[in-house]
Formats: structure tokens, C-alpha cells, sequence
């Protein structure tokens, strides 16, 4: 390698790889303990560490779901928790061949002197927490960096302290065994045109390819996870071939072709409109020397999460329901969607919430 | 990488290289209003093919020649074709010269261009040429403009536009490249003689402390702000960041320098908002130093020049178009060969702008004698189609070699 040279070179080679096997993608599930209580709060459900531990113990242990998923990320609580019979959730996860991620940002702050603009936080002993992190099972690992669309937004310094972050965590991960998905989301909140998303989106990804390269990451072992160029929220919808090309575009624009996987952000987008567009995507006829998946969290399990309502005799139906979004994104990786999937309740709503905030 | 993806790129660089060869093969008059579109599936040769890059409107600025940009820069990467670089300034070709004792005046520098373009059959190779200002209105002996030759023939006119290095203060003899200056009225200019594209020699050197950060810097955005203003003027701006071979230091050390130089010229492109899919780039390949006593496979090249590329450079650029730096013809030819066969993701053609690596044995055997023009021809075909071979990783290594053809043409601290 030319980049710095990890013991763990091959081994993340191989698991950036293995995340973006053809008809498999990553189910977003490391909610904090904040955002789950919205969540649950929204199907009148307590939030207490028993019902976070049912509700994924529900997600991993559907029959069928686990094939399509070649990764599962985690908030540290579930990383340690186990299923009702005792089974490690990380051990079930393996031996189903999932990947076990952590995400490892501890937040968003404000930068002062902009206009509500953030950088993320986490930085601080990540390294050890990366190593405790593998010892317990994980071997990959989200940071999310948040920009926003605006008059004079994003700015410079927002783009770079953001990418540089990104940079930073992402050789700390690899000096730590721990493949790291790469995540700049560029809100979808605002009136803007789907041009000026995708202008944005090619400067931000471009900031981060810098960035990535100045810190010696090694691209082989890394995942991309962008927003998919899109209309603003406030702005006419489009068709998702025009989102397709848009964002396929951008991505050819920016994003080397060492890069193994680039995994979706679903953002605002129902858990339907997300399948439709990442099986445009995969339809669209042009150059991506890269997989293209998913990494959903509410759009796969939105409706999943209505079915359940908290009840254990809902579970058979919620899962159901979860195993039907998990069979539609392995299809629309594979640009073979037929836009059939039984609509649960809740598949087509948006799920944008305004300047959202994990 | 699971086998089925495999495929499927596989696939779709070949599907789109199929599009290219039947698409841009015709008249090529209609090669600057081509506008590329999604063909219907009846125009094509091969079944669902790849459509040419997505083009609809534009996120980086508005050129009005955005559309033949993108055209005129595919078709240099046709698969068979590559660029003759015979931009050689007057003070170079004069080193040229010198060496096979021939007078540097106009007349020979007019007589040696005209025996390279009229090689028969050898045009077929070449996609573009690249020319020295003075050259750009020269005529054949029967009258006819070089442009003119090159164009019935399917050439491209291209156009060297940098004034050369000078040195940057405070640093050990690194250098950056001038040339901006009015750089615009002179791209006008030369578009309305003809040329389609044009070529920048930005140069850095491998050293104890070098390249250094200033110097990645000023040539990367030297080389964005030359790109902005060609597209600007209808031409397509080849990137070229060379890392002089000079130096004792191993291969790994010329693929970190590599890495470390073509990502900081991405994102100056980025920041200056140039149209990817309307440019090329000329790097140089990943080998060790002329100094480091070890020669190294081409097999070896290949992987380290190729994982540089996918480490750096965005799949919309339609294709790399290597400097052959101080290797001889042959090593140059054997090199790009391996780099074709290698397996593996290579979402740009890979070919060739050979300047010393595909004139040095035509040179010798012309001689400035008009007595040894077809002779001089005849050297200069083997190697136009030995490297159009390589381009598709054909070569059998079987080129007829001429005069020196395995010489190494590396001059210590080369200044064009």
C-alpha cells in the first residue's frame, strides 16, 4: 500500500467489499437512546432499555430479512445487548454473515460565526473505542457529518471542518480494524432546485476525497454513505430517473473508483420513494465502478415499527412487513425492483422531519 | 468483489467502449455538433449498450461547447487510438536535431512533421496531435495545412499552451508553469486555426523534501485555472501533472507521490469548476526512480499506475492518456500493454501521448535525408500501431524495432 499501512489492510479490504455484495446493503439501526424514544414515543411505546432490546431482537431475528443485509449498525447499547434466549445480538448477526457496525460520533455543535452550521464531535479517545468496539464484535463504523443548503450555506469552513473530521475518524477506524462508512448528509430541508443539490453535493464530495487522501486512508477499506442528489424538501418532486442521474453523476464526478460501496442515506424519503430511486440508480446505463446499496434506517423500518406498536403479538405481523422492505432494497440494488413490494402501512409516507437532528 | 459485479462493470466499460467505436468512427465533421444522447437501441452495434456520460444540464459552470467538449474528449479515448505529442518547442526540436545532425531551421521542422502525419496508414492510430503554435499553420510540401491532413483523416488538432517552468522561489529547484496570462484570446485563436484540444506540462519532482506541499498546490491550480479557460474556448484541456522519474526512490514511494499530486489536482479541477467529462489527464506512470538500479516487471507497473488512477481520478474523465517520460519506444508500448490486460476497475481508456516514445527510431532513420523518408515512415507506423495494440492490450511485443527503439530516452532533469 502507499497509503499508511494497517495491519488490518486486508481485512478491511475485504469487509468494505463483502458490505457491498449485489443484493445485500446495511440496515441502519443505531438510533441513540434519544432518537428510539422519539421513535417509540411515536407508537406509544416506553422507552426503556426492554423495548429497545425487543424491537431489535424483532429486526434481527425475522425470517428471510438477515440475506439481504450484509451489515447491521449498531448504537453501543445493542452492541452489547442480547436476544431473549440468550444469544449475543453480535453473534446472531455473524453467523447469519452480517457485519456488525457501531456508529462512533458522539453528535453534532455548532460552528460559531455561522449560521446554525455544525461539525461533528467524537473525536476524543476514539481510537480506544474502536479497539473495544472490535474486541466486541464490530468491524465497521458510521460518523455522521451534517451540512445544510442555504443562501451562503454550506460554507468553507463548514465543508472542511466536516470532511476533516470525517478524514480524521476514518484512519482512526482503520488503525483500529474497524471499516469506516464516510458520511457527509447534505440535508434535504430547503427550496433549492435539484441542480443546486447536485453542485453541492459534488463540492462536498470532493472536499471529503482530499481530505480522505491527505490523512492516508486507504480508499479499498472504506464506504461511502451520501445523500442522494435530490430536490429540496420545499421544491417540486421529480421523477427517479432524474434523481438516478443526478446522483450517479455526482458520484462519477467525485468519487474514485477504489471506493468498493456506496451505501444511501434514505434522509427524509419514504421507505418506498428510497427503494424506487436506488433501483433507478442501479437500472441507470453508464459508468459506476462502484456497488451501490443501501443504508436505510427508517426507510426500512418505518412501517415495521407502525405494524409492531410495541405489542408482542404483533411481532410475526412487523416483521412481515420489515422483510418486505429488506427483499425490496436487495432488488433495487440489483436494478430488478418491480415496484410490487405490499405497501405496509406507513411505506409511502414521508418521513421528513424538518432540520432533523439524530 | 463478488463475481456477478465483476461482470457487470466488465460489461459496461466494454459495452461502452463498443458505443464509442460505433459512434464516433463516421465523418468527422459531424464530430462538433455531435450532441451525445441516449442512442435508440436500433442505431447501436451491441446490445444494450452503455449510453455516452449523462449530460443533461450541467452542475459545474456552463461552457456553450460543453456538448463538443465532452465529444471531442471521448473520442481521444477511442480504444485503438492514442496522441502523437509532436509539440516539441523550436529550443527542443533543436535538441532533436542536433542529435541526428540536422538544421534547426523551419524547413526541416515542416519536413519532419510532414513525414510523421503522411505516414501511410499510420493516422488510423492516432486520435489526436499535438502541436507546437508555429506548426498549427504549417502546409504540406503540395500546399495543403496540416489541420486540414489531419482532420479528412480523423484527427484531432491539438495545441501546446504552456510557456514553460520557472522556478518557485524558496524551494530546491521546483518549479511551476506560466502561460495564463491572456491564455483565453490565444485558445480563441487557436480553436479558429482548428485545434480541438490543448496540453499544460506542469512538472514536479520526487526528493528528500519534494514535491512539496507549495508546489502540489501551485501547479495543481495552475493546471485547474489553464482547464477553466480552454473549456471556456471550445478546447479540451489535457492535465498533465508530471512527476519527473529522476531520483533513486523505489516504486511504492513514486505511487505515494502520485496518489498524493492527482488527488490535489482533482479537487483544484473541483474548486475551478471544470467539466470532468470534457477533459484528460496525462500522468505519468508508477515506476521506480531512474536512480533506484531496480527495474521492475510490467506487470508490476501496471498495478501500481492503475491502482493510483482508481484511488484518484473520477470515472467521468473519459480517458488517461500516459507520458512516456524517459522509457524507450518499446518499454513504453510494453508498459501500457500490461496496464490494458491488467484486470480490474478501469472506468476511463487508458492510452497513450507519446512524444520521444513514438518518434526516436523514425528520427533516426530520417536523418534529414529526403532519401530515407519511406524508411523513416515505415519506423514510425510500427510504432503508431504497436501502441494502438497496447490500447486494447494486444501487443505481442513483436514491433519490427527500429533504430533504438529499445533505447532509453531519459535525459537527467528533463526541460522540454
Amino acid at each position: 500500500m502507499s497509503c499508511f499501512t494497517s495491519k488490518f489492510a486486508d481485512e478491511l479490504i475485504a469487509n468494505a467489499a463483502y458490505i457491498g455484495t449485489p443484493g445485500k446493503g446495511i440496515l441502519a439501526a443505531d438510533e441513540s437512546t434519544g432518537t428510539i424514544g422519539k421513535r417509540l414515543a411515536s407508537i406509544n411505546v416506553e422507552n426503556v432499555e426492554s423495548n429497545r432490546r425487543a424491537l431489535r431482537e424483532l429486526l434481527f431475528t425475522t425470517p428471510g430479512a438477515l440475506p439481504c443485509l450484509s451489515g447491521v449498525i449498531l448504537f453501543e447499547e445493542t452492541l452489547y445487548q442480547k436476544s431473549s434466549n440468550g444469544t449475543p445480538f453480535v453473534d446472531m448477526l455473524k453467523s447469519a454473515g452480517v457485519l456488525p457496525g457501531i456508529k462512533v460520533d458522539k453528535g453534532t455543535v455548532e460552528l460559531a460565526g455561522t449560521n446554525g452550521e455544525t461539525t461533528t464531535q467524537g473525536l476524543d479517545g476514539l481510537g480506544d473505542r474502536c479497539k473495544k468496539y472490535y474486541e466486541a464484535g464490530a468491524r465497521f463504523a458510521k460518523w455522521r457529518a451534517v451540512l445544510k443548503i442555504g443562501q451562503n450555506e454550506p460554507s468553507e469552513l463548514a465543508i472542511h471542518e466536516n470532511a476533516y473530521g470525517l478524514a480524521r475518524y476514518a484512519v482512526i477506524c482503520q488503525e483500529n480494524g474497524l471499516v469506516p462508512i464516510v458520511e457527509p448528509e447534505i440535508l434535504v430541508d430547503g427550496s433549492h432546485d435539484i441542480h443546486k443539490c447536485a453542485a453541492v453535493t459534488e463540492r462536498v464530495l470532493a472536499a471529503c476525497y482530499k481530505a480522505l487522501s491527505d490523512h492516508h486512508v486507504l480508499l479499498e477499506g472504506t464506504l461511502l454513505k451520501p445523500n442522494m442528489v435530490t430536490p429540496g424538501s420545499e421544491s417540486a418532486k421529480v421523477a427517479p430517473e432524474v434523481i438516478a442521474e443526478h446522483t450517479v453523476r455526482a458520484l462519477q464526478r467525485t468519487v474514485p473508483a477504489a471506493v468498493p460501496a456506496i451505501v444511501f442515506l434514505s434522509g427524509g424519503q419514504s421507505e418506498e420513494e428510497a427503494t424506487r430511486n436506488l433501483n433507478a440508480m442501479n437500472q441507470l446505463k453508464t459508468k459506476k465502478p462502484w456497488s451501490l446499496s443501501f443504508s436505510f434506517g427508517r426507510a426500512l423500518q418505518q412501517s415495521t415499527l407502525k405494524t409492531w406498536g410495541g405489542k408482542e403479538e404483533n411481532v410475526k405481523k412487523a416483521q412481515e412487513a420489515f422483510l418486505v422492505r429488506c427483499k425490496a432494497n436487495s432488488e433495487a440494488t440489483l436494478g430488478i425492483y418491480k415496484g410490487d413490494a405490499k405497501l405496509g402501512e406507513g411505506a409511502a409516507e414521508s418521513l421528513h422531519v424538518k432540520d432533523y437532528k439524530y
